[in-house]
């Protein structure tokens, strides 16, 4: 079996995470759709790494989980102090910054 | 079919299902435990892949750190006792415009592309590549990555500490 398996899986769950960002009205739910589409990147990086016998993109793989790890930690501090400030996580809900 | 191939196709329905369960749910929690089968899935790929250390950081990192943190933000979000877990769509117009885009974009980069199909290259141990790279010729983003998970830390308890005076 080829690669283009591979590419193909990452490609349609890149795309799930693309309508999860968009359509969805809860911060955390957008939040999990932006794991799950570093999950495919991550996914095609490994998949290239493997078929190309070069280790780099597996290092590549590692930082962005570093970054991820960051993000998770930095993006529900945010949503927790949005939550304090208005009781909501409901995306259309928060439009203080709307003229 | 080998099994290679089996294998792959379970691991991508499982990941697949769990990642529309994901977005589509209407159920916030339903949608965090469906996360978790999802990066099971993407860790078993890695598995598949020969990536030993990819699959093991996937499971610490993904399924040990960022899960638990994203059930914690459901928790501390949601009102539970009120039954307020539900959530719905907005901009549905949007999203399909955006998206049918991306897959127009990828068909046709996926259709224009000569594929060179090879054999998956012979495997060893990858760790101590990785480990060897880190140190060499990858040390200074190695560095920058420690400082910017310090970074983030600091940051994270000072946005979410419940202000005193305010």
């Amino acid at each position: 079996m080829g690669i283009q398996l591979y590419l193909y899986l990452s490609a349609i769950l890149f795309m799930i995470g693309v309508v999860g960002v968009i359509a969805r009205r809860n911060a955390i739910i957008v939040f999990m759709s932006i794991e799950l589409m570093l999950n495919s990147v991550n996914l095609t990086l490994v998949a290239f790494s493997a078929f190309l016998g070069d280790v780099t993109g597996q290092m590549l793989v590692f930082f962005v989980m570093t970054v991820a790890a960051a993000e998770a930690a930095i993006g529900l501090a945010i949503i927790i102090s949005l939550f304090r400030n208005k009781q909501t996580v409901n995306l259309d809900e928060i439009n203080i910054l709307k003229w | 079919m080998d099994l290679f191939t089996i294998v792959f196709y379970f691991l991508a329905i499982i990941t697949l299902g769990a990642g529309a369960v994901v977005v589509f749910s209407r159920n916030i929690i339903h949608a965090a435990f469906a996360l978790l089968f999802a990066f099971f899935g993407v860790a078993g790929l890695y598995v598949l892949l020969m990536a030993d250390f990819i699959a093991i950081t996937q499971l610490m990192i993904y399924v040990g750190g960022i899960l638990v943190l994203v059930l914690f933000g459901v928790m501390l979000t949601s009102q539970v006792l009120d039954v307020q877990m539900k959530s719905g769509t907005i901009q549905t117009f949007p999203a399909v415009l955006v998206v049918s885009a991306l897959a127009g974009t990828l068909v046709g980069i996926f259709w224009s592309t000569p594929w060179k199909t090879t054999a998956a290259a012979p495997m060893e141990v990858t760790a101590a590549k990785i480990g060897e790279m880190l140190l060499t010729s990858y040390l200074l983003p190695f560095e920058i990555a420690s400082v910017v998970l310090l970074a983030a830390l600091i940051g994270a308890a000072l946005i979410a500490r419940r202000e005193k005076n305010a």
